[in-house]
């Protein structure tokens, strides 16, 4: 539109300020004029719009009686179809009646209700006058209850006060019965406990783990545990079969696999999602929740993602009939990391 | 001893007035009326997004009772033998049971659940969006500054009500997302695994959760966002709605329509009308099918876990942040044998705490910035305060790189893309993105803002084209007519305030700070057209052919 | 439909059910199966489907799994452009060349499904040739693919275990690792679904007849198909990919629809 910089430095034309010394603004025009509706100046559109309102109104009517046919009338069978259009009924029916009693008492509101702008005045938040005489008040109200002369009454008050609350504290205690964190080192397995398919709790036999396989496994006896669900939590645990000369063993572990396959807790260090994707050919298992990725040719080491060290390993072996067993516990806690797992 | 009651001079006629009158003898209600009976609220569409919030809730609360009524908490074993033939006899948790029977065998059941969480969804935007309104037009500043606090805690009580709520029916889904918050305290050093164990009554998942959060979801949280919603509308009713600038309004008066009967007809039509889109919505789309993610487990998981989108920026920072960097794993053993679990605790604190210690405090530090202590209640357009507009952007952009991290499997599936690059490309945009972003929209609204002056200063261009009678071809401009001029110039372009010493002489290190911080957002500034430009644009070189339009069709629109 | 739906509902519907689980529960355990014993009907290939196979196989797929499905040499990287497909058995080749996976498009870890190449007939002729040079996972016959035999709510424990990680709890889909995914189950035959889990295409890990038994496949498909069939009883799914799409959807028509109606309410009558 061509250089219009009046009153402005021309340089960086970032800046644009007011011309030299001129801090005046424009006045304030007041309240534009008040244009009519057409329903203000034609009693025909004022008619028009009385009956668009009732109108409307009419459809709330027939909403409320659509919710009532949609409760009474299409019968809950065992169908989800059924189902399906009775939730649309029910809800259209509400949909209806609530947007006719809206949209017919916003559309009088706008075209038959004055809509004639007001200005109305501010008050200050406070004024000088009140300020003073709630100064005064208090300092008197300060003054009588003595405290300020009396400095025992003052500090024994203030001790007392801090330390009531503490009992509502306190008495959470019992929020949990144990607070013992050693119970996160210890899970359900232990030597000769039998790898057991999740969920039927069925033993597993080595012939049945081959290459590509993943199974997920279960400790024997979980299913009759106490407390089922705590211990399946730290318990859980992924079966696979590598070629043996695929995996790289780290020294202590050779006896940890047996004849290439192996067991690592399902239980992703990072948060504690079961970490149960395995990509049979790229050897990879990922966690679907933060997309945690560990290398199952490397002992499960962290290879992407947020978690920080690798699933603790199950070292397993054969029992007598030929199905597989842990021969120890898992030799690290499982799952996320806590502070005292050193 | 006895009261000087002057018989009642007043004898009302119609039943209704005398019940008015019984009232009002008893509780003062004239008094009320009074006040608020004419009370004058401005009206533009932006400010309706607190009342969103507000009937949302109602709804809410209203649903939300229905479903007590059917909802069982308790997390003992049953096997399922209800109606959804796929779950037959399959363990479950009662309280993943009575959400079945809720959505399949009770009319109207399924229909308030999907109601009740889509309203919540709803909510906790609702709220994100008024208090980004409020945010970018510069309403909590003076006197507003504690009803703003008071409006972030709401967001915070919101963000509590939606993750109490949707962890109820103990699914597949919430469940691995307590279990993430489990692993998640588990981190915090110290005190972490205590409070794990206090929370969940012993080792997860116990039996606990599900009761202690419906407590928390249908009493204390309720409770609390009750009470701050009252004493949030007490200070918008006290200090009065703020409004835009233009013609007509000043500091010192409200513009707008009485309370009776246009802004409450307005209002509470609204309320009906949001009641009614979020019906369409609940009898239109299903939400949180927990019948096809199962009862939770320790063992499986589903592909594309996610929370609701409130707590979506949370787990993005999870996702984004390595274990492991170049070797150097954010987990070690520190002296004493303790775990420090830096990869945890760092997404799951820290973006959290900038972004909401930020909010909490923003009026503050914009005080202290701008050294500006007066009453405002003439809103700034956002392209007016080209500073707090930019650095806002720059914050929405933070938290939708987190926000966007937390689909990112789902990202990768539909765009066709490697998972592993979407959380390269976003852990990049996690430092780049705000940068950029309050980059580009400084400029914007810079250039907006000589826009504006450019359209104050030669009016409207109307793309006719005259030729005049020496031979020039001209565009017609029109002039704005003073109630559109007025919109346009009423606004404080603040300038740089350098730093001052104090009353020793000594300049200090936060003062040198804010007089730094002060140029930074303020050195670039475009000002308002004063008269005395207008004058000299019009008395301009050209002899431009100005139409004007004629008086009785002015508007300030 | 309707006369069937009824016929669900008949008192003596319950107890027939109960009874075929009871023997379906009963047989599962009683048939324990080993790895790779087909359960399946053996289906016999006549030598005219074998030679006519290895002319297919010659023609479209030797150039990466080598004549006589020996498999390709091995790359510098220890890459093959196509594995040995010696005891893969006639299942992985039905399901590969049924859904058009195979032959590739372009070597890599993710076969895209596509329009099927060849026609049934080929189908099983290239089957019947793979099937010869060694012992592998046959075609499933009809009844093991019955679901009207299989428990939908056992198949539905399974499938969360063992499949939902990667297919997502509804069968929608999901990623994998550097550009993978396991595809959306919706609209695939209870043949390819259960050959799938039998043989572990490509990344997919291998489920025998020992991890999952054949009632346990049957159990799953049973599933599958019934959650396809019973569609959403909330509306429209939005995809079963969950609070994503749903967040989604309020931020944009949600908002939307919010935004459209304070802007009507704020403006000056006409």
């Amino acid at each position: 539109m061509g250089d219009h910089s009046h009153g402005g430095p021309k340089s960086s034309g970032t800046v644009a300020t007011a011309g030299q010394g001129e801090v005046e603004k424009f006045q304030d025009p007041g309240l534009p004029p008040h244009r009519p509706r057409l329903a203000d100046k034609d009693p025909r559109a004022e008619k028009r719009a009385e009956r668009q309102v009732a109108i409307l109104f009419v459809i709330s009517v027939i909403g409320t009686l659509l919710f009532f046919v949609g409760y009474f009338a299409i019968r809950l069978d065992e169908t989800i179809s059924t189902l399906r259009l009775q939730n649309f009924t029910l809800g259209m029916g509400t949909a209806f009646a609530m947007l006719g009693i809206g949209v017919g008492i916003v559309h009088w509101a706008k075209t038959l209700m004055p809509d004639h702008e007001i200005a109305e005045e501010r008050h200050a938040v406070r004024t000088e006058e009140d300020r003073q005489i709630a100064e005064t008040m208090v300092s008197e109200i300060i003054s009588e209850s003595g405290i300020k002369r009396r400095p025992l009454i003052r500090n024994t008050l203030l001790g007392a006060m801090i330390l009531a609350p503490l009992p509502a504290i306190g008495i959470l205690r019992d929020l949990s019965k144990d607070l013992n964190p050693d119970v996160l080192r210890h899970s359900m397995w232990d030597a000769g406990v039998r790898l057991t398919r999740d969920p039927d709790g069925t033993p597993i036999r080595a012939s049945e783990v081959t290459i590509g396989s993943a199974f997920h496994v279960i400790p024997e006896g979980l299913n009759e545990a106490e407390h089922k669900l705590e211990e399946k939590a730290k318990a859980v645990v992924l079966l696979m079969r590598l070629n043996p000369e695929d995996l790289q063993v780290s020294p202590g572990r050779e006896d940890w696999n047996y004849n290439g396959i192996v067991a690592y807790s399902k239980i992703c260090t990072h948060v504690g999602c079961p970490v149960a994707l395995y990509e049979q050919q790229t050897h990879h298992l990922l966690c679907p929740c933060h997309q945690s990725t560990f290398d199952l040719t490397q002992e499960c080491k962290v290879i992407f993602g947020p978690a920080s060290h690798a699933l603790p390993q199950l070292p397993i072996s054969v029992d007598s009939e030929g199905y597989l067993v842990a021969t120890s516990d898992f030799h690290e806690p499982v799952g996320p990391s806590y502070w005292e797992r050193g | 001893m006895s009261a000087s009651t002057s018989p009642d001079t007043y004898q009302p006629k119609t039943s209704v007035g005398r019940i008015s009158n019984f009232i009002d003898t008893r509780v003062g209600a004239s008094s009320i009326v009074k006040e608020f009976g004419r009370k004058v609220f401005p009206d533009h569409w932006s400010f309706m997004f607190g009342e969103v919030a507000l009937y949302t809730f109602v709804i809410l609360l209203l649903s939300g009772t229905f479903l007590t009524l059917f909802f069982d908490p308790s997390m003992a074993e049953t096997h399922y033998t209800g109606s959804y033939v796929p779950l037959k006899g399959v363990e479950m948790s009662v309280a993943y049971a009575s959400t079945l029977d809720i959505s399949f065998d009770i009319r109207g059941g399924l229909f308030m659940r999907q109601l009740h969480h889509w309203s919540a969804l709803l909510f906790v935007a609702s709220v994100s969006v008024h208090m980004l309104r409020v945010f970018f037009t510069g309403a909590f500043r003076r006197p507003r500054e504690l009803n703003w606090v008071v409006g972030c805690t709401l967001l915070i009580l919101a963000l509590a009500a939606g993750f109490t709520g949707y962890s109820l029916p103990d699914d597949l889904l919430s469940g691995n997302g307590l279990r993430i918050i489990d692993g998640v305290i588990k981190a915090i050093p110290l005190i972490g695994t205590y409070l794990s164990m206090l929370i969940f009554g012993g080792e997860f998942p116990g039996t606990a959760i599900v009761g202690r959060l419906y407590v928390m979801h249908i009493l204390v949280v309720p409770a609390l966002i009750l009470l701050m919603i009252a004493i949030h509308l007490f200070m918008v009713v006290v200090h009065k709605h703020t409004q835009y600038p233009g013609p007509g309004r000043t500091e010192n008066n409200v513009v707008g329509f009485p309370v009776g009967p246009v802004y409450a007809a307005k209002a509470g039509g609204f309320f009906f009308i949001v009641f009614g889109i979020v019906a369409v919505i609940a009898a239109n789309f299903q939400i949180l099918p927990i019948w096809d993610y199962g009862p939770y487990d320790p063992s499986p998981v589903s592909a594309g876990t996610q929370p609701d989108w409130y707590i979506g920026f949370v787990d993005g920072a999870l996702r984004l942040m390595p274990g492991v960097l170049g070797g150097f794993p954010f987990e070690y053993v520190i002296f004493g044998g303790y775990t420090l679990s830096l990869n945890v605790l760092l997404p799951a604190l820290v973006p959290a705490g900038i972004l909401f210690g930020l909010m909490f405090t923003w009026p503050w530090i914009e005080r202290w910035v701008t050294k500006d202590n007066r009453e405002h209640h003439i809103l700034d357009r956002p392209r007016n305060a080209p500073f707090r507009t930019a650095t806002g952007v720059a914050g929405v952009v933070w938290y939708c790189v987190m926000w966007a991290a937390a689909s990112s499997d789902l990202i990768a599936t539909h765009f066709h893309v490697s998972l592993n690059d979407v959380t390269y490309w976003l852990r990049a945009l996690f430092f780049i993105g705000p940068i950029v972003g309050f980059m580009v929209t400084r400029r914007i609204c810079l250039a907006l803002q000589r826009k504006d002056r450019e359209i104050v200063l030669h009016g409207r261009e109307t793309g006719r084209i005259v030729r005049l009678p020496h031979g020039e071809f001209i565009e017609v401009h029109e002039p704005l007519n003073e109630y559109k001029l007025h919109r346009l110039v009423d606004f404080e372009s603040p300038a740089v305030q350098p730093a001052v010493p104090d009353a020793n002489g000594r300049i200090t290190r936060t003062e040198k700070l804010r007089g730094r911080l002060s140029r930074f957002f303020f050195e670039d500034r475009v000002a308002p057209v004063t008269p005395a430009e207008l004058e000299a644009a019009h008395g301009h070189g050209h002899a431009e052919v100005e139409e004007t339009k004629p008086k009785a069709e002015v508007t300030s629109r | 439909m309707k006369a069937l739906s009824q016929k669900r509902r008949h008192p003596l519907a319950a107890i027939a059910l109960l009874l075929m689980g009871l023997l379906v529960t009963g047989g599962l355990y009683a048939v324990a199966g080993t790895v790779n014993e087909a359960q399946a009907a053996t289906t016999t290939y006549s030598a005219q489907d074998i030679q006519e196979g290895e002319k297919l196989f010659v023609a479209n797929c030797a150039t990466c799994h080598g004549i006589g499905a020996v498999g390709a040499p091995e790359g510098a990287h220890g890459n093959q452009a196509g594995p040995s497909l010696i005891g893969v058995g006639a299942a992985a080749v039905d399901f590969q060349v049924g859904t058009g996976r195979m032959p590739m498009q372009m070597t890599g870890p993710q076969a895209q499904k596509k329009p099927a190449q060849f026609t049934e007939e080929q189908t099983t002729q290239l089957a019947a040739y793979v099937a010869s040079l060694g012992a592998g996972p046959e075609i499933p016959s009809e009844e093991i693919l019955d679901t009207s035999q299989g428990n939908p709510a056992e198949g539905g424990e399974l499938f969360r275990v063992n499949c939902a990680m990667c297919h997502n709890a509804a069968a929608a889909g999901g990623a994998l690792t550097r550009g993978k995914f396991a595809p959306s189950l919706a609209g695939v035959s209870e043949e390819h679904i259960y050959e799938a889990m039998v043989t572990g295409p490509q990344n997919m890990p291998v489920f025998n007849d020992a991890n999952i038994t054949p009632e346990g496949k049957r159990d799953i498909v049973a599933f599958l198909k019934t959650i396809e069939a019973q569609g959403a009883p909330g509306g429209f799914a939005l995809g079963s990919l969950g609070p994503v799409s749903e967040g989604l959807l309020i931020w944009t028509a949600g908002l939307g629809v919010v935004i459209a109606f304070t802007i009507w309410l704020t403006q000056r009558s006409s």
